[in-house]
Formats: structure tokens, sequence, C-alpha cells
């Protein structure tokens, strides 16, 4: 058996002219993304506040319960890219994960207890955890090779400039209508509803394998292939660096925690990263198409070790404050997109979707496990001291990762012939 | 290789049917109609509420009813004085109020000073805290981060106490929320952030940094009351300003508050209840027992002693938005609780 890892676009032969035009299911996919996070952003900037003041719920409780849904969350991922895999109908596991999500903007209007609101966070969660992996498989499809990091950085600065939006409409709205959060939650279900439409009207139903006559997707085929080395690895290698990544919670923690100025403007902090990051997902997605899609992946990591050090550091002040923001943009430019680029490509047409979900879910569990472990080590050893060794155990992953991702193979990186 | 990555198919999506594109456009337009629609209902309900609202009885003697025991909260009352700060006779607490031009989320007098916790809405909300003068006028401004929690003032206002909650994102992090309490000297001088304080748990100190502290009461000049919480325990603590320690004195206390008399401590106890809802309850400092009261609902206020003998509370008015109500029940545990004043929250007692 060979198992060709094409990491490298650059040896693909395809036509020069190809990847010029962004491909329209892409551009739509976005937009679909762009409207459903405006929805979802509108909601989570003002969710704290809505439970506390007006709901009159223990803002301590809220945060320790959201860690558990996290983590079904990511195991729905699993099942929503088999589905898509096994029917070959991505697009209609993903419209059932955003009509779901929609669904639960509206939800929210009669729920006035913790466990009704928490059911409706959770619904939401279920849906997002569904529909990404069918959703990253059509971007795949619709793309070619050499543009695959392009086209995800595509999409996923759509998506950014809908979650920097979403919480400027909601305190917009506040101003307009006092305390009007149920008028959020009705615009919220509203601009979901828009992109449920565009998903299920304009994006086509492509079915990769429709031509190739049938042939039935099994579970244990679906797992034989995600135990293949070429998608085994770069799960792997996903998995192991987000076991030494540390969450955002935690560094906007540490950039408010020595700094009065950074927990006033807080709800900015998280506009400074999307800035950063929709600057920088097309040109990162471009250079992973010319470099190699693991090569920026690895280096994005190289970011987070500068963001550590920025928050452990000596600085304060305004400054240190953005350049953190960048750094932490920069990452995820580096890796959100590029990873299941990364994966599409390596993984048989077959079970794209669950090797896509695969190394997604690989990641939210290890981060998951990562923030209770830093969590831990704040409390016992304190937050500089815990940044330190985080970024020491970044640095060790790294050569790991790099060697998993084929990054030690010279010429071609990426070939993998047992 | 069967399975191998198959060369990719053209890129270009079947041409979208003009009849998609045309459903597209009215499920849109229904989006936007609903959308509008509701926000100017919403919108023109509040504006009809405010309108309508029974005109709140309001009186113009501010400094009159500032001069005899009163009642500072601040006013729920949909309308123009919402969220103002207000004060009304203890010898007439449902009546006429007088409001002040001062906005505050948490409000608390004492001597001649009060503290109020004020929310800046603009795009990006952001909170201040000023002390104010007996004329409510500001004397200056603290350091304030986070939302408005908690505010106190010492008996003679030689200090005064905030709480914050600084919240992270809402990622998987336990332990995102933290509070923040800092207590300031009123006369000027940087606060101090009572995290800082050595808390000292049966003889031991604990160093854990996810220590959070909230709820300050005070005592004397140098003693207060607050609760402190590590690893999912909170205490009570006995803090001391000069020697910068927090002492815990037994478990599951939060938001104490002294009884004028300095020998109870009004405060909720989680318990074993769901997270998120707490019982009000008291506790005798000399014999550490606890009595719950009447109030079989869930608070979530820093109780204030109207006298000896009750205990006041904030409690959110079920099925109205934004709106609240300040109530009293004995604090022996007997008789049932009942609105003191109505459209209020915050209240502070001040003889």
């Amino acid at each position: 058996m060979y198992v060709s890892v094409r990491d490298r676009p650059g040896t693909d032969t395809t036509p020069a002219g190809r990847r010029g035009r962004v491909a329209s299911t892409v551009v739509l996919l976005g937009v679909v993304s762009l409207l459903t996070d405006v929805s979802s952003e509108m909601v989570n900037a003002v969710l704290p506040i809505y439970l506390t003041k007006v709901l009159g719920l223990g803002i301590l409780a809220y945060g320790v319960v959201d860690g558990i849904y996290q983590g079904v969350s990511a195991l729905v991922r699993v099942v929503g890219g088999y589905l898509a895999d096994r029917y070959d109908h991505p697009k209609w596991v993903a419209a059932a994960g955003y009509s779901v999500s929609a669904l639960s903007r509206i939800a929210l209007l009669p729920a006035h207890g913790f466990a009704s609101v928490s059911a409706v966070i959770t619904a939401d969660r279920l849906g997002k955890g569904l529909r990404t992996a069918p959703r990253d498989t059509m971007i795949a499809a619709a793309s070619p090779p050499d543009a695959l990091g392009r086209n995800f950085g595509v999409h996923r600065a759509l998506d950014t400039v809908g979650a920097t939006i979403g919480p400027l409409a909601a305190f917009g709205l506040l101003l307009f209508v006092a305390d009007g959060y149920d008028a959020i939650f009705v615009v919220s279900f509203a601009v979901a509803v828009a992109g449920v439409a565009v998903l299920v009207l304009l994006v086509p139903g492509r079915r990769a394998r429709r031509r190739q006559g049938p042939r039935t997707v099994t579970a244990r085929g679906v797992l034989r292939q995600l135990a293949s080395p070429a998608v085994r690895r770069p799960v792997a290698a996903a998995g192991l660096l987000g076991l030494v990544t540390i969450g955002d919670g935690f560094l906007y923690l540490a950039l408010q925690d020595r700094d009065n100025l950074a927990a006033r403007y807080f709800p900015l902090l998280y506009v400074g990263t999307n800035i950063a990051y929709l600057a920088l997902a097309v040109p990162l997605g471009r250079l992973a198409d010319r470099i190699g899609r693991a090569r920026v992946f690895v280096g994005g990591q190289l970011a987070l070790v500068a963001v550590y050090l920025v928050a452990s550091g000596p600085l304060s002040g305004l400054g240190t404050t953005v350049v953190a923001l960048a750094l932490l943009g920069t990452y995820y430019a580096a890796t959100d997109g590029v990873l299941p680029a990364l994966v599409s490509r390596v993984a048989p047409e077959t079970g794209r979707a669950s090797a896509i979900a695969a190394a997604q879910t690989a990641v939210v569990l290890a981060r998951f496990v990562a923030s209770l472990g830093f969590g831990w080590l704040w409390m016992t050893i304190g937050l500089q001291h815990a940044l330190w060794l985080a970024c020491g155990l970044l640095l060790v992953a790294l050569p790991a990762a790099g060697w998993l991702l084929g990054l030690h193979r010279r010429g071609t990186p990426a070939r993998v012939a047992p | 290789m069967t399975d191998a990555p198959s060369e990719l198919e053209p890129a270009e999506p079947r041409p979208m049917s003009r009849r998609r594109v045309v459903v597209l456009a009215l499920v849109l337009t229904a989006c936007v109609a609903a959308a509008t629609a509701y926000v100017i209902h919403a919108r023109n309900v509040r504006l009809t509420v405010e309108r309508t609202a029974p005109s709140l009885a309001t009186r113009d003697d501010l400094e009159a009813v500032s001069a005899v025991p009163h009642l500072v909260f601040r006013n729920t009352a949909l309308g123009d004085g919402y969220g103002h700060a207000a004060v009304v006779a203890l010898t007439d607490v449902d009546g006429p109020r007088a409001l002040t031009g001062s906005a505050c989320e948490r409000v608390y007098q004492r001597s001649d000073r009060t503290i109020c916790l004020s929310a800046e809405r603009k795009l990006v909300t952001t909170y201040r805290a000023q002390l104010l003068d007996r004329q409510w006028r500001p004397v200056r401004d603290l350091p304030l981060v986070g939302l408005p929690s908690r505010a106190r003032l010492s008996a003679d206002g030689t200090f005064v106490a905030t709480t914050t909650f600084v919240s992270g994102d809402s990622y998987a992090q336990p332990g995102q929320f933290s509070t923040r309490t800092v207590v300031t000297p009123t006369a000027g001088g940087g606060g101090v952030d009572l995290e800082q304080f050595r808390l000292i748990v049966d003889g031991r100190q604990v160093s854990a940094a996810d220590r959070n502290v909230w709820g300050v009461t005070f005592a004397d000049g140098d003693t207060f009351y607050a609760t402190a919480a590590s690893s999912g325990t909170t205490w009570l603590v006995r803090g001391s300003m000069a020697a910068r320690t927090l002492t815990a004195l037994r478990e599951d206390v939060e938001c104490p508050s002294l009884s004028p008399d300095g020998t109870r401590i009004a405060f909720k106890k989680h318990g074993t209840l769901p997270p998120g809802k707490w019982r009000l309850a008291v506790l005798d400092l000399a014999t550490m027992r606890e009595t719950l009261l009447g109030e079989q609902r869930s608070v979530d206020d820093q109780a204030e002693w109207l006298d000896n003998g009750n205990v006041l509370y904030g409690m959110p008015r079920t099925g109205a938005v934004a709106t609240s109500d300040v109530w009293v029940t004995p604090a022996d545990g007997s008789g049932t609780p009942r609105v003191l004043v109505h459209d209020a929250w915050s209240p502070s007692v001040v003889r």
C-alpha cells in the first residue's frame, strides 16, 4: 500500500491559473459562518450580564458547568464527521448543526432557570460540534489543492468578521432598547436563520463520491483510515500541541492580572485578537500553500511561545497588551484554518470529514485537559511560573510535532511511503 | 492505492437557479422585517411602560430627607430616574422618594460619604467607582475593574470596599471568573487588593493562587468580615487592615453583613443547593449558631440590617425585566418576608 501525502502543493501538477479565484462555495460558506458568528457572538457577549443581572444566576456556577459542555461538543464533532462521510451528504449534516444552533437562540426567550439556560447553551454547542467538520470538508472539496490554505484562510477571515461584528451589534442594540436582551435573542435568531438559508439554498450539495458509484463507508473502514500513518500522525501532532496550549481565557486573565487597563477594556481584548487573525488568515493561508501547511502550522506555535513570554514578562501597559493580542491572532491565523487544510489533503476522500473531525476533536480535548492542568498549575506555583512551564513544554513538544508531520524529511517533506 | 485523495473535480458548482435566489431573497427579507419589527416593538413597549408607568411618587427635599434616619437605594422604577440613587425617610420607606442625580449600579452610604459604582454604557460598557459627599458631589474616583458586585463603607466612613467580577471568556477554564475586592481609605491614597492579605485557615496559611475575596462588611476602624474562597471552599474570614490578615472563622458563608450591634452576621448560605442558589441565614458570632431566615427563594445579594431585628435584601421581580424590590424579613427566622420598598435595589440604612 502506498499512501501519498501531498502536503506540498508545489509538487502537484496543477494548472497555474486554478487558484486565482476563490470558489464561490468557499465564499458562500464563509458568509454562512459570518452570519452564524454574528448571531452567536451577539448572545455570548451579553450572556454573563444577562445571567447574573437579569436572571440572577451565579456567574461562578455558569463558568464551571460550561467546561463540561465543551467536552460534549468535542465528541459530537466526531459523529458529525462520520455522518458526513457515511452518507456522503456533508451539506445536510452541516445544515442540521447550523439549524440546532439557530433554534437555541430563540429558545433563550422562554428559558429563565439555570437548568433551562444550561440546556439551551448545550444545544448551541452541540450544533457547533456537529457542523464544523462537514463544513470544512465542503471547503476542502471545493478547493484546488494548491489553494487549500488560502481558501480556508478566506473562510476563517469571513468567520472572524462575524465574530467581531456580533458583540458590537449586541451592545448597539442595548443602547437602542434598554435592557433589550429579548431583542438581542430575536435578532440573533433572525441572523442565524439567514445563515441557514444561504447554506441550504445557495451552497451546492456536492456529493464527492457519487460519480464513483456506490461504495459503502463503514465505521470500521473510517477507523482504519484514521489509524493509517497519513492521518494518525497529523492528528497526533495537533493533539500533542493542544496539550501544551493554555486557553485564551487564561491568557486574558494573565493580561488583566497585572494591568488594570486590560481589565477595564476586557471586551476589546477579543476584538484585538480578531483583527490580527482577520488580517493574517489569508496571507498565512497562501504562505501555507507555498511552503507547506505543516511548516506554517508548526511555525504558528512559535507565535504562541512569544505570547507566553510577553504575558509572563516584566512589561505591562497598552503596548504589551497589543503585542500579545497581535501574536495570539497570528497563532490562530497560522493554525486554525491550516490544520483542516493539512488534514483534508492527507485524508482519503471517503474519510475526509472524519479525519478533519478527529484532528479538531484531538485539539479541543487536548486543550480541555491542558486547561484543567494549567488551572491547577496557576493555583499551585503561581501564574508566572505556570506560564514559563507552559512555554518550556511547548518548546519541547514542537520538534516532536514537527517529526510527526514529517518536517524532518528534506526535499519532499511530507511523503510517506511504507 | 484505492483510497488516495482523488484529484479535484472542477471547482465550479452548478449555477444557482433563479428560483433559489428568489426564495433566499424572500427568506432574508422576512428575517430583516421580523427582526426590525421585534426591535421596534420592544423599544415601543419600553417607551410605553415608561410613559404610562404610574408616575413615580417623588419628593424634592433631598436635603431634608437625608437629615433624618433614611434609606439610600438604587431606584429601579422604569422611567426618567431609572438607575439613579434615591433616598426615602425610614418613617415612610415605600412613600415618595427623593431622586439624586447619580446613576449607580450599587450604592452605599455611611457618615458623610457615599460610594457609587456606576456603568457607562457605550459600545463597550465600562464601570467606575465614585466617592460622593453629602450633597452627592464627586469627591474622588476610585479605580474599578470589572462588573460591579458589592460596595460597603465603614461606619465612620474611613474605608470603602468594592467587589467586582473580573471575567475570563466562556471557554473551558475552571476558575475563569474571579472577583477583585479592593479596600481604599476614603481620605486618599491607593487601595489594597484583599487577595494580597495572608489567608489563614486552621492556623495555616493558604497560598493557593486561586484565592478570591468578596463581600466586605466593616466592624470597626481595623476589623472587617468578608468571604474568602479557594479550591471550591468558601470561608467567613475576619480581616485586619493593620495586620493584613484574613482569618477563617467557619465554612460556607458568603457576602457577610454585620448587625448594628455587632453580634450577628447575615449571609448567603450555599449548602447543598444547586449551583448559583443561596439561602439567606444569620450567624451568631458568640455561639457560631446559624439560623435560616424565612425567605425560601434564592437570594444573591449582600444583606443589609434595617435594625437589630430585621434584614433587607434585593430581589429581582419575577416576570419583569430589570426591575427589583427590596424585601425585609425578621433576623430570627420567624415570620414571612415582605416587600419593604418597591422598585429598589442595593439598600443602605443610614441612621
